[in-house]
């Protein structure tokens, strides 16, 4: 199974990654800067909405309902896409979906193709198999052509190039983009306008467009995509080809469930009412839009993730990322650390769900578990619980040595009253360990100072006292 | 009505300040409280570092399960009592024992939702004549939802000067073992609440979890801050004959 760009590289370090990336300056305060201003916006939003919890409620229901009975939804959207004119294609891993986009553009002819931003195609590493192909594939969303002038990657699902200040993408455009003005400013109006005629001349040539879906709607075969810019809408309607691809999990039973997700989602993701720019397309319209359409639904390990009772949640996730932007840890670190297309709290369960915990192990650990991602959840996904028993197949999957006989010692020692006893009795060697602590101890006193252990053990304390 | 002390590994060990205290206040109220010796760790510092231990749920559940409450002075194991003993025993395929731990569970108490929900009390008359700033843990904002609870505790505190906290619903960093295994952002996480507690100029930092407060109070001592920590049982125990000192 190739599951594309979903890990960067088998068992990202996300400790190491982790480490370096707290002492970015630049990078902190980046980060931080952004996801303060969607952390604020976002919570300003919910609390003018008197049935919020009633909305994730819902949410969360018609998503579970559409886990329940995936393969009837499925072919339900088939069968209304095809009978509007799709073609509807399916693909078990990453590979297969990029043989199929592949084989669809060849067929066209085409060399060149302007792209929607997508984590599906950023999770099956689209655009490099394209390019090995011989097919461009330019991306027109603000953040993603920044990340792709700069050759770099995306840092967070719904603000790609969150990590980047405006110095830094007057320096990428400058740079990287031939047709980039003379006298670029990092003026945010200047540096808005510099994209949007480079991007202009692309929407105006390109006949091939390739997008994912925010939702695909079982009962009509159709397919939703939100964005705020408008590059999204020019590469929905100008060309002749449009092939989406799209999460096995993105569908919706009706249209009127939009209802729902169309309030949690631009709150959830970019702190708005509503998002700029909905497109909701279903197959073929004559004389209207692209006329050569397709959907190409991929697994690539969503199966694998819904045969998992406590994980299977996660296939809720309608990629908002509001997980990220309240994580204490994101907020610290940045998304690159995670090496996966999904950071954050939501990538450290789907990721591992997707890929298999053996091949991402660090990533459940990569939370204190404070619980901040759970509460802002559009649709209840109880990711500290999912963590957790991720860690548990993690460590069953791949064994540490010392920390299992340490954790298996502990155990031992709270198995009973008279063992209990004498290991806290034995706690006073911290007084010496509180200087010349050992590792991996000294990972804690490196910053911290290990507290004076007492006199007796609160046991102790409480016999004596039954005995005065 | 008969109630336990669950004094919690970690204050039985390294804290009995915060157990004393808490037997105090119980005490001073007219409950009277017992600690079953039997008891060692509710599993959470297993289960959170990726070991499900059935046998630490079970002497949980046969410990306490004859009392009519738990109380612990710990929202954060409370939290993992409430939240993954029933999740541990159903993964060891232990129904019976998943029934049990959720029916033990349902009656076991942070502190400060004991002294509120079952006693039935806001006013424990403690006397604390100092600056305090209280930082509400994770598990007890957002596992247990104790809310205000216990600031309404603190607020009827004689002489007490109880300062907001800046930010104060942002994690500590500490995290049980992740403050081991990612220690830089364990570290980076601790500076920003370091900064919070010194802005709020309290002379004093509580809260209602021992473990949160040993990380920031290792902090807090190794840049000799001049701010003590003190677990929220150790300031509603002080009255005016017997003021702990901060």
């Amino acid at each position: 199974v190739n599951s594309g760009e979903l890990i960067w590289t088998d068992d990202p370090p996300f400790a190491r990654n982790a480490s370096e990336a707290v002492n970015d300056s630049q990078l902190r305060r980046n980060i931080r800067n952004a996801t303060a201003t969607i952390r604020k916006r976002r919570a300003g939003l919910v609390a003018e909405t008197p049935d919020w919890q009633e909305l994730r409620h819902a949410g969360a229901a018609i998503k579970d309902d559409v886990l329940h009975h995936l393969d009837g939804y499925l072919t339900q959207f088939e069968q209304n896409a095809t009978d509007r004119g799709a073609r509807i294609h399916w693909a078990r891993d990453a590979s297969e979906a990029n043989a199929v986009v592949t084989e669809i553009i060849k067929q066209t002819g085409e060399t060149e193709a302007i792209k929607v931003k997508s984590m599906a195609t950023q999770e099956i590493g689209l655009v490099e198999a394209l390019r090995r192909a011989g097919i461009t594939a330019h991306e027109t969303d603000l953040a993603e052509l920044i990340i792709q002038l700069s050759h770099d990657k995306p840092s967070h699902i719904v603000v790609p190039a969150l990590h980047r200040n405006r110095a830094e993408i007057r320096r990428i455009f400058a740079d990287h983009m031939p047709d980039a003005p003379k006298n670029l400013t990092d003026d945010p109006h200047a540096l808005a306008e510099a994209a949007r005629l480079h991007l202009r001349r692309l929407f105006l040539k390109t006949k091939v467009a390739i997008s994912g879906a925010n939702f695909a709607i079982a009962e009509t075969g159709g397919l939703l995509v939100a964005e705020s810019e408008g590059n999204g809408r020019m590469c929905l309607t100008l060309p002749d080809t449009l092939i989406s691809v799209v999460g096995i999990e993105k569908l919706i039973p009706t249209f009127r469930d939009l209802e729902v997700f169309l309030q949690l989602l631009p709150r959830s993701a970019t702190g708005e009412r509503m998002n700029p720019y909905n497109s909701i397309w279903a197959g073929v319209t004559e004389g209207d839009g692209p006329q050569n359409v397709h959907v190409v639904f991929i697994d690539n390990g969503r199966t694998k993730a819904l045969a998992d009772t406590i994980g299977r949640q996660a296939l809720r996730c309608i990629r908002c990322a509001a997980c990220l932007n309240v994580c204490p840890v994101y907020e610290r670190t940045g998304g690159h650390a995670y090496g996966s297309t999904y950071p954050g709290p939501i990538g450290a369960i789907l990721t591992p769900l997707m890929v298999g915990v053996e091949h991402a192990p660090q990533l459940p650990f990569a939370s204190s578990l404070c619980g901040a991602c759970y509460e802002v959840c559009p649709v209840e996904i109880d990711i500290p619980t999912v963590l957790v028993k991720l860690r548990r197949d993690a460590v069953k999957a791949k064994p540490h040595r010392a920390e299992d006989a340490t954790f298996q010692a502990a155990a031992s020692a709270m198995s009973g009253r008279r063992r209990w006893t004498a290991a806290l009795r034995s706690a006073k060697v911290m007084r010496f360990l509180r200087h010349t602590a050992p590792p991996p101890l000294s990972k804690w006193t490196r910053t911290r100072d290990l507290p004076d252990p007492p006199g007796e053990p609160f046991r102790d304390w409480w016999r004596k006292r039954g005995q005065g | 009505m008969r109630v336990a002390l669950f004094a919690t590994c970690l204050v039985d060990a390294l804290f009995p300040d915060a157990g004393k205290a808490t037997v105090q206040i119980l005490e001073r109220l007219g409950q009277s409280v017992e600690f079953p010796l039997e008891q060692t760790c509710c599993g959470q510092m297993h289960a959170n570092s990726g070991y499900f231990e059935p046998n630490l749920v079970r002497r949980y559940v046969d410990t306490f399960e004859p009392y009519d409450a738990i109380v612990a002075p710990s929202a954060s194991c409370v939290g993992a009592i409430r939240h993954q003993h029933t999740m541990i025993a159903r993964d060891a395929g232990d129904h019976t024992l998943a029934a049990r731990a959720e029916q033990t569970a349902r009656k076991t108490y942070e502190l400060s939702q004991f002294l509120i929900d079952v006693m039935h009390t806001e006013d424990v008359g403690a006397y604390f004549p100092h600056r305090v700033t209280y930082h509400p843990t994770c598990h007890s904002l957002r596992m247990l939802h104790v809310g205000d609870r216990p600031t309404r505790l603190l607020e009827n505190v004689k002489g007490i000067d109880l300062v907001d906290l800046p930010r104060n619903d942002e994690c500590c960093g500490f995290g049980g073992t992740f403050s081991i295994k990612n220690p830089d952002v364990s570290a980076a996480m601790l500076a920003d609440k370091m900064e919070s507690v010194i802005e709020s100029r309290a002379e004093v930092l509580c809260a209602g979890d021992r473990s949160c407060l040993m990380h920031i109070g290792g902090g807090l001592e190794r840049i000799r801050a001049g701010v003590r920590t003190m677990h929220l049982a150790e300031i509603l125990a002080s009255t005016e004959r017997e003021t702990k000192k901060p």
